[in-house]
């Protein structure tokens, strides 16, 4: 059937600088370029092309240009090209439209409305390049108080806390499975974290045998279909974690293609080699509030009391009484992924139309949990969409204890955001099992392509708290006094419990 | 709250002077040194708010808490005391005495009231507790009964402020007149938000007093955390919180004064790291468990109640702080010169590194052992 979708991008080559050495043919996995030898020309076909410039940046003689095509179909600012397309590629196959990556919806970003506090006079700044800035997070359920015993000068602690984890930066990489992305991928993720003090996390792809030696930073995820989780699996992690909804697709469950299935993720998640991995909607051991008590209860029980336990969900419009559900449920941490949680295969219509973002729903969560008092007895981790050190910060002073890193994590290795994710082609090595891809992202590099990311960031964090005059992060922690709303309705802000700028 | 002042969620940014002064062995003497050493540091402050807490001052109703109330006009003060009247039964009523000062004006209404919590109060309240009923009153006078405000409710003490200078305001409480064992000073230099008399420091609830010289940062997240345990902070300043925090960490938890500092002002990381394994682990818990009321910013505070005055500065020291002490004389200050001003013989003075809290303790003399039974359910562990 002729496909009524006229290319997305156009490739130009330069003929002059182009010297045929075939790099662009190599590197595209979709096959854009190709080379014939009679004409010796390099040839391409743009209806393939994705705009993930692998070949423009390979390119050893810079003779590529990728160009958005300015031939489209007219459409209109009701019937915009995205929807012409969805229709024209549904009419063609019939199928369930598929995406890679968070939505991309021009949804209001709460982020780039509310402005930072600055100190001056009477608080000044602090310097970061010479005064301590504390970043250390400790993430689990705290006491209400402390029982403090011992004589005089001798005074020791009598209440016993419970297991909480450790990070030197309030950054973890988000759950991305085995399956998902590549083996590379996982152990850039997993040397990063460790060689930064923090975590990442498995998603529900089970954990690769081979990367049990950074378990003391894996974070493993026990999803609804449980791949991969076993005793061992549960005994390596420093942490648990529930994975109810995530942002990308509440209420959804996973797919992971029969083809991305090879012989170390069949292994790895304990299904057969080729199967499609369906993770279903819910875990069918919990319908109840009261079957997920039970569930972290016997993760707890099955790890010795030795590990927190986090609950993921997706932010919901009750994404806050859930969450109290959750913290009544025994879980140590909420983590609640937005609706620009990126994943690397979700259907079109649900990624782009289901959940909220993740600030309204953090805020209301946060204030939701200290209404009812017990905000201590759970801390709170926000995934998706977190593109810099200024959204950490604002994620933190709006509630957050920590943020996980998803789709900027992957940028770093670099990805370009192609949202092609789901065809397992990655040019960039990331989201792919195909042997010859994968071996484009070399652990070495990623790794410090990674820490150099959280690096700077935890850099610019101090920076930013240094100028609010404050030198330890718990002190930003639900902090919403030092933000304000630019632009936002009285509504917004009263959710997001802060004031308009210039009040 | 005062009539036309309403309840902002909101700060005050202050400047300020403080001076303490105690005698350990509970020897009592009258306010005038106070005003004395406040004086001396009048550049510090710019007339816009001056205070002073006295211990031991009213020996008579030693057994009563005494509510020190604010009212913006007679409408406030019968809705405040048809209130206090509901809930507690009123030993005595009075007018707090005063003398006209200049530099002083617009003083509110000023009334005093010796009380004891009435066994069926109309707040609906366990009385379990009979500090924790005190200070739910004292949240509810002052978040909900428009034109009344209670700034001390404490036994055997007082505290006394004003907008002013704070020797004017010692003269125009008279403070001459009064006689303590331990006295705290405050003169106040607010730069961003209008001045009013309850905004004035001491900041107290039941024998908790704090003056304060510096700027909170972290004051959202330490109201927010304060909020989950009752406390409402309404009076437009960051001193506030520091009173409810150390309400909430050494009577209702029951931590020590110490380790009470090592929440306000925790040790950084890196020196908790370096710890003896057993004090590690107290410390790490401390912080974890009570990150949320980590002052930060900088200050310097006294803080004082019925046997102890306590200073503290921020951890990285970034307000000043002198700590003095000849015999049982006992001096903190924000400057040196007012200790020598008042007490020409001493001559043990020190600066305390930052977070480091100097913690002054009346001597166990029987007349002090008296005054603590008074408070002893105020008083820390």
């Amino acid at each position: 059937m002729k496909s009524y979708i006229i290319p997305e991008f156009l490739v130009d080559r330069d003929d002059h600088r182009c010297i045929r050495c075939e790099v662009c043919v190599r590197q595209c996995g979709f096959d854009v370029h190709y080379y014939d030898e009679e004409d010796d020309e390099v040839y391409v076909d743009e209806n393939k092309c994705v705009g993930c410039l692998r070949c423009v940046t390979l390119c050893p003689t810079n003779a590529l240009v990728v160009r958005e095509n300015p031939t489209q179909v007219p459409g209109n600012a009701n019937w915009n090209r995205e929807v012409l397309h969805n229709i024209y590629k549904q009419a063609e196959t019939g199928g369930v439209l598929l995406t890679g990556m968070g939505c991309d919806k021009d949804y209001r970003n709460y982020w780039d409305r509310i402005t930072l506090d600055a100190s001056q006079v009477t608080n000044p700044s602090i310097d970061p390049l010479r005064e301590p800035m504390e970043l250390r997070t400790y993430l689990g359920a705290k006491p209400d108080a402390l029982k403090i015993g011992g004589r005089k000068g001798k005074a020791s602690l009598q209440t016993a806390l419970s297991p909480q984890l450790r990070m030197e930066t309030p950054m973890m990489f988000s759950a991305i499975s085995y399956g998902a992305i590549s083996y590379n991928t996982c152990e850039c993720l997993a040397r990063a974290a460790t060689e930064m003090g923090t975590y990442y996390n498995t998603g529900e792809g089970g954990l690769h045998r081979d990367l049990y030696r950074y378990g003391d930073h894996t974070i493993c995820q026990v999803a609804s279909g449980r791949f991969g989780v076993h005793a061992d699996y549960l005994e390596v992690a420093a942490a648990l974690e529930i994975k109810i909804g995530q942002g990308a697709k509440p209420g959804i469950g996973g797919h992971l293609p029969g083809e991305k299935v090879s012989a170390e993720i069949s292994r790895t998640r304990m299904i057969p080699e080729g199967t499609d991995a369906l993770s279903p909607a819910p875990h069918h051991d919990i319908y109840s509030i009261e079957d997920l008590a039970q569930l972290i209860y016997a993760l707890k029980e099955a790890t010795h009391w030795e590990k927190p336990v986090s609950v993921k969900i997706a932010a919901v419009h009750n994404s806050a009484a859930i969450a109290s559900g959750i913290v009544r449920a025994g879980a140590d941490i909420v983590a609640i992924d937005g609706i620009r949680g990126g994943t690397g295969a979700a259907p079109t219509m649900i990624r782009d139309n289901v959940g909220i973002p993740i600030e309204l729903a953090l805020a209301s969560v946060d204030s939701r949990l200290r209404d009812e008092g017990i905000r201590n007895r759970a801390s709170i981790v926000i995934a998706g969409g977190i593109r810099s050190s200024a959204d950490v910060v604002k994620a933190i002073a709006l509630g957050a204890d920590a943020v996980y890193i998803g789709t900027a994590a992957l940028v770093a290795l670099g990805c370009h955001v192609c949202q092609k994710c789901y065809t397992g082609t990655c040019n960039w090595g990331i989201a792919t099992q195909d042997p010859y891809l994968t071996k484009r992202l070399n652990p070495e590099v990623g790794t410090r392509r990674l820490v150099n990311l959280l690096t700077g960031w935890s850099h610019e964090i101090m920076e930013i708290l240094g100028g609010m005059g404050i030198n330890a992060i718990e002190s930003l922690r639900g902090n919403r006094l030092r933000l304000r709303g630019v632009g936002l309705t009285q509504e917004e802000l009263d959710i997001l419990g802060i004031k308009h700028a210039g009040a | 709250m005062l009539r036309g002042v309403h309840i902002r969620d909101d700060k005050d940014f202050s400047g300020c002077s403080i001076f303490g002064m105690m005698n350990a062995a509970g020897v009592k003497f009258t306010g005038e040194p106070m005003i004395t050493a406040i004086a001396n540091m009048k550049e510090r402050s710019n007339g816009l708010g001056g205070g002073f807490a006295a211990y031991g001052i009213y020996p008579e109703y030693a057994d009563l808490y005494c509510f020190q109330m604010m009212y913006s006009d007679e409408a406030g003060r019968l809705d405040a005391e048809g209130f206090l009247q509901a809930n507690f039964v009123i030993e005595q009523a009075e007018v707090i005495p005063t003398s006209a000062c200049e530099g002083v004006s617009d003083a509110p209404l000023l009334r005093r009231y010796f009380v004891q919590p009435r066994e069926n109060p109309a707040l609906a309240c366990e009385l379990e507790d009979l500090d924790d009923f005190v200070v739910q009153a004292v949240m509810h006078i002052n978040a909900e009964i428009d034109g009344a405000f209670a700034f001390s409710s404490g036994k055997n003490m007082g505290v006394f402020k004003g907008v002013g200078f704070p020797e004017d305001i010692g003269r125009f409480f008279r403070l001459d007149e009064y006689e303590g064992y331990i006295w705290v000073a405050h003169g106040r230099f607010p730069t961003n938000t209008q001045a009013w008399w309850g905004g004035a420091h001491p900041f107290n609830i039941l024998d908790w007093s704090v003056v304060h010289n510096g700027e909170i940062s972290s004051y959202g997240i330490n109201q927010r955390h304060l909020e989950m345990y009752g406390y409402k902070c309404t009076l437009f300043t960051d001193t506030e919180v520091i009173a409810y925090a150390v309400d909430l960490l050494v009577r209702r938890h029951g931590l020590s004064i110490a380790d009470m500092a090592r929440v306000l002002a925790a040790p950084l990381w890196e020196d908790i790291d370096r710890m003896p394994p057993r004090e590690r682990e107290l410390h790490s818990a401390l912080r974890q468990t009570y990150g949320s009321l980590l002052l930060n910013g900088p200050f310097s505070i006294i803080v004082s109640n019925m046997s102890q005055m306590v200073g503290l500065t921020d951890r990285i020291r970034l307000r000043p702080l002198v700590a003095g002490r000849n015999g049982e004389w006992m001096y903190l200050s924000s400057e040196e010169a007012p200790m020598h001003l008042v007490d020409d013989a001493i001559d043990d003075t020190w600066i305390p590194s930052g977070g480091e809290p100097i913690i002054f303790q009346l001597e166990k003399t029987d007349a002090s052992r008296e005054r603590e039974s008074v408070s002893s359910a105020a008083a820390p562990a």
